[in-house]
């Protein structure tokens, strides 16, 4: 009999308060609990309880770039951030483009038991952009691919897109865009507009991300296959988006926290922390995407999570590299962009941030409601702890955040994953802990 | 003042008194004894990530006529260039008790990421960053300008009226932006003029005229006209067709030097191109500021370290 | 706090007149002089003593100023200062008996930083000072030829020269401070 946990008065989605107990891997009762003599209790008075949150787009860094990042430092910031599954990009070290890659970040990730660690496949050998990867192996290997992007780089030949598009069919795959036009981007450092003609900085235009975006749709729909596009950033991207969906193209799109909340008006300290692809950029664009998010233009949000080591951000700008952490600040993020701002409610939230991108993803055993029966993947959320966002609060290897220093509305209190919690009363659970926990939960579900 | 990274942020006040003690630093060069000890036992390390033999020339100059200790750092073929990294480089200046650093570098904002991140104490003056800001060559051109227009009484006077016209690469100039900036705050009309390519996307903020049609801008009669460097590579990448249709159209030819007034100043920060930005007559007239450009750079550098590094230190 | 009228016009007056008579009897006549002022006030003093000497011996007495800011040994202790410029008359200071005047003597060291300034100017024959106040607590040891009034005061107290061409009237002011 493994631990069982009562949540009591914790606040649903739909604004309902109710007791939840998580039972055996499983959410065995929601709305008043009064038989549930053993279970630890958590108080869950003044929190929103949402289902464990899904991020679609987390870079692990393991294999190859461990001083960044491992699967296990990794899914320890998203178990903080109050994610129960990643989607880890495939831009490691070998590149995951065989099944055997795929297949070993997998493991990596249920053995340390913070997190579902689904790996993305890459769309091309070695993110080349000239053969592709072999998709369908990865798709039928224990790693059960669905989801392929060489994220990072764009797939900007049309004619390898359009192959890839088509392939992918052929198992329920998407392709995940990272839309940068290479050519127009060469040597790009910022979005390009006024600022950047005023700080030296070479300009990343809008018209880099519309044009691949607008290429990519009609060629989703001249094939009738899904696409989706990463971290759309611009006002632009948001209306070829609204154009193909209202057509009825098979396209999804996700947008980062950061993109919600920050502007270019950061880059004019020159400071790295906020040099990230895309990049920031202005209000106008900011206003669209929480508008796009809010209507269902953009079906997501993902963190994009791109650790670095410090010194790859201690540089002058040029040199920096892109990206930002993004897990452990991500609900709270979107909380000050969109909920305070009354865009969205709790329930949107959850669609956004767990129930869609599971959906996108195919990822099963995520993204449900809170119901009885249901998988024991959830998180608490403290709405009105209102503070600065510190390094306490990254669990993560590595500190590139952009919001160090900055007040956020709210804060994780406590992730269950398979039914244990991962994080607890603010604090990450220890990782010998969380993988005895997995281990028990891997003989549960096989027994 | 702390740091001079931009002429963005110079007051018209501050921007006078600089060039009024480069006025002082001026009549000191016309003197014997060339040499003042106000900055003994400072030192001041010429940090060059980027070859620019006449800047730091210049620099070098303008320090050791205070007295200071110059220490050249080139930071190019050296391990910089191995990986070694501003910061590294930076602690060591640090470790050598550098009290100014003057820093070109051809990342835009590494003087601010230099002068901000606290890996230094000392005062920092941007030598040129990318494609950002060469104050100190702003200034040596307004001061250029206010002596050529006042003379001896420029001293306290901006550049009120006076209509200047910067032709070329405006995108990739350092030297067009911190120009734009200074030469507005000190009151002039500042016209841009280059191929579209060569502009910014976005200039609906700057404090300046866009034009494309040089004959145009001539014909206003301007009291200066800079023409900028067009560097070689920029033809490579389809800014324009190639260097002689540049110079039939952006080019300060014959013909068109010939229209202007004996009063027009022709200004250049050089190294110039003869034959493509500028000809050679323009270039050797009397009405070229070309030389006296070179000679007020050090009084201007001069000013500058002098403002830096002569008070007590942490006073902003 | 307390301010009070040392000398008005009428004493300053008197005082210069003095004083311009005491050059030219050191200097037996006035032949070679040349007087430089300090900036701000010791500029109008020495254009003030270079008319008055001029009327006296009926010739013209060449004047100009020395700024000795960037000579200063405490440039490091203080906020940036601005400096003034400086002018030298035609002729230069080569071979002359340069006469300093400054408004107020107080520590030397002004005096001490307008010796080196000089020196790079040019070799000249003598070197005086004239002020218009000595008020003591020198730090170098540095002594006035020409004084207009002794002022023996406390480091507290503050010493006011004002005059017409850049204050409006002429007053020397002592502000007791008495905190
Ligand atoms: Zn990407």
């Amino acid at each position: 009999m493994r631990e069982s946990h009562l949540i009591t008065g914790a606040t649903l989605p739909n604004g309902e308060r109710a007791d939840i107990l998580v039972q055996n891997g499983l959410i065995a009762k929601v709305g008043t609990v009064t038989d549930a003599a053993g279970a630890t209790v958590v108080d869950g008075d003044g929190l929103i309880a949402l289902p464990g949150l899904v991020d679609l787009h987390t870079h692990l860094r393991e294999p190859g770039y461990e001083q960044s990042e491992t699967v296990l430092t990794g899914t320890q910031a998203a178990a903080a951030g109050g994610f129960t599954a990643v989607f880890a990009m495939a831009n490691t070290f070998p590149v995951a483009d065989t099944a055997g890659v795929v297949e070993q970040e997998a493991s990596l990730g249920r053995a340390a038991g913070y997190a579902t660690v689904q790996p993305i496949g890459a769309v091309t050998v070695g993110l080349k952009g000239a053969e592709l990867a072999e998709l369908g192996a990865m798709a039928r290997s224990r790693a059960n691919v669905r989801v392929f992007s060489d994220d990072g780089f764009c797939v900007s030949d049309p004619l390898l897109m359009r192959r890839a598009l088509e392939y992918v069919k052929a198992f329920d795959g998407v392709i995940a865009q990272h839309a940068q036009e290479p050519r127009l981007t060469e040597g790009a450092q910022m979005n390009e507009g006024a600022l950047s003609g005023e700080l030296g900085l070479t300009g990343w235009p809008a018209v880099a991300e519309e044009s691949i975006i607008a290429r990519d749709v009609l060629l989703a729909e001249h094939v009738g296959s899904r696409l989706h596009v990463c971290h759309v950033s611009t006002a632009g991207s948001v209306e070829v988006i609204r154009w193909a969906k209202a057509r009825g193209i098979d396209v999804t799109a996700e947008v980062t926290p950061h993109h919600l909340l920050l502007t270019e008006d950061l880059v004019a300290g020159y400071d790295p922390r906020f040099k990230v692809n895309p990049p920031l950029r202005r209000t106008e664009d900011v206003q669209a995407l929480r508008a796009a998010l809010a209507d269902g233009t953009i079906d997501i949000v993902a963190t994009d999570h791109a650790p670095h080591p410090v010194e790859a951000k201690e540089s002058e700008w040029d040199a920096a590299a892109n990206g930002m952490v993004g897990l452990e600040s991500a609900l709270a993020v979107v909380h000050a962009a969109v909920v305070e701002t009354g865009l969205m409610g709790w329930a949107d939230v959850a669609r956004v941030l767990s129930e869609a991108p599971a959906r996108i993803g195919r990822l099963r055993g995520h993204g449900g409601a809170l119901v009885a029966g249901s998988p024991a993947e959830l998180t608490l959320y403290d709405p009105s702890a209102a503070s600065a966002f510190d390094l306490d609060r990254l669990a993560g290897r590595s500190t590139n955040s952009p919001y160090l220093g900055r007040t956020l509305p709210g804060a994780v209190v406590a992730t269950f994953h398979s039914g244990y919690p991962t994080y607890l009363d603010g604090v990450l659970r220890p990782a010998d802990e969380v993988a005895q926990r997995a281990a028990e939960a891997r003989e549960d579900a096989h027994g | 003042m702390r740091h001079l990274l931009s002429t963005r942020d110079l007051e018209r006040p501050e921007a006078i008194g600089l060039l009024d003690v480069a006025e002082d630093m001026a009549a000191v060069q016309e003197r014997e004894v060339k040499k003042l000890p106000t900055l003994r036992g400072k030192t001041v390390v010429n940090l060059f990530f980027e070859d620019s033999t006449r800047t730091r020339i210049s620099f070098e100059a303008a320090a050791k006529r205070l007295s200071a200790d110059v220490i050249n750092f080139s930071a190019k073929g050296s391990s910089v260039s191995k990986g070694e990294s501003l910061k590294d480089t930076a602690q060591t200046l640090q470790a050598m008790g550098a009290d100014g650093v003057v820093i070109r570098h051809h990342a835009s904002g590494a003087p601010q990421t230099l002068a901000t991140s606290g890996w230094i104490d000392a005062g920092v003056v941007n030598a040129g960053d990318g494609t950002h800001e060469h104050p100190t060559q702003a200034l040596l051109d307004a001061f250029t300008l206010r002596r050529r227009l006042h003379g001896r009484a420029s001293r306290g006077r901006g550049l009120d009226g006076t209509r200047v016209v910067i032709v070329g690469d405006i995108l990739h100039s350092r030297v067009a932006r911190s120009n734009v900036w200074l030469l507005t705050t000190l009151g002039a009309e500042v016209e841009l003029v280059g191929p579209p390519t060569l502009m910014p996307v976005d200039t609906s903020a700057w404090p300046a005229r866009i034009g494309y049609d040089l004959d145009a801008a001539l014909d206003e009669v301007p009291d200066a006209v800079m023409m900028l460097r067009i560097q070689a590579e920029r033809m490579h990448a389809a800014y324009f067709p190639n260097s002689r249709e540049y110079a039939r159209i952006w080019g300060l030819d014959d013909a068109r030097f010939d229209r202007l007034p004996p009063t027009t100043m022709v200004m250049h920060p050089g190294p110039m191109n003869r034959g493509l930005e500028i000809a050679a007559r323009a270039a050797d007239s009397p009405q070229s500021t070309v030389r006296e450009q070179v000679a007020n750079g050090v009084s201007v550098r001069m000013a500058a370290l002098y403002l830096l590094l002569s008070g007590e230190r942490g006073e902003s | 706090m307390a301010v009070r009228i040392v000398l008005q016009q009428a004493d300053l007056d008197r005082a210069l007149t003095r004083i311009a008579h005491e050059i030219l009897e050191s200097n037996r006549g006035a032949d070679g002089l040349v007087l430089l002022g300090i900036p701000t006030r010791g500029v109008v003093l020495a254009e003030r003593l270079a008319a008055i000497v001029g009327r006296i011996a009926a010739t013209e007495i060449p004047s100009g100023a020395l700024d000795v800011t960037m000579y200063r040994d405490d440039l490091g202790r203080n906020p940036v200062r601005a400096p003034q410029p400086t002018a030298v008359p035609e002729g230069g200071i080569d071979g002359k008996t340069v006469v300093l005047v400054d408004d107020v003597l107080y520590s030397g060291r002004t005096i001490r930083a307008a010796f080196d300034a000089l020196a790079d100017l040019g070799r000249a024959r003598a070197v005086r000072l004239a002020v218009l106040v000595d008020r003591g607590h020198r730090e170098f040891p540095i002594r006035a030829d020409f004084v207009g009034k002794n002022l023996p005061s406390s480091a507290r107290e503050r010493i006011n020269v004002r005059l017409a061409e850049i204050d409006g009237d002429d007053a020397v002011t002592i502000d007791g401070r008495d905190d």
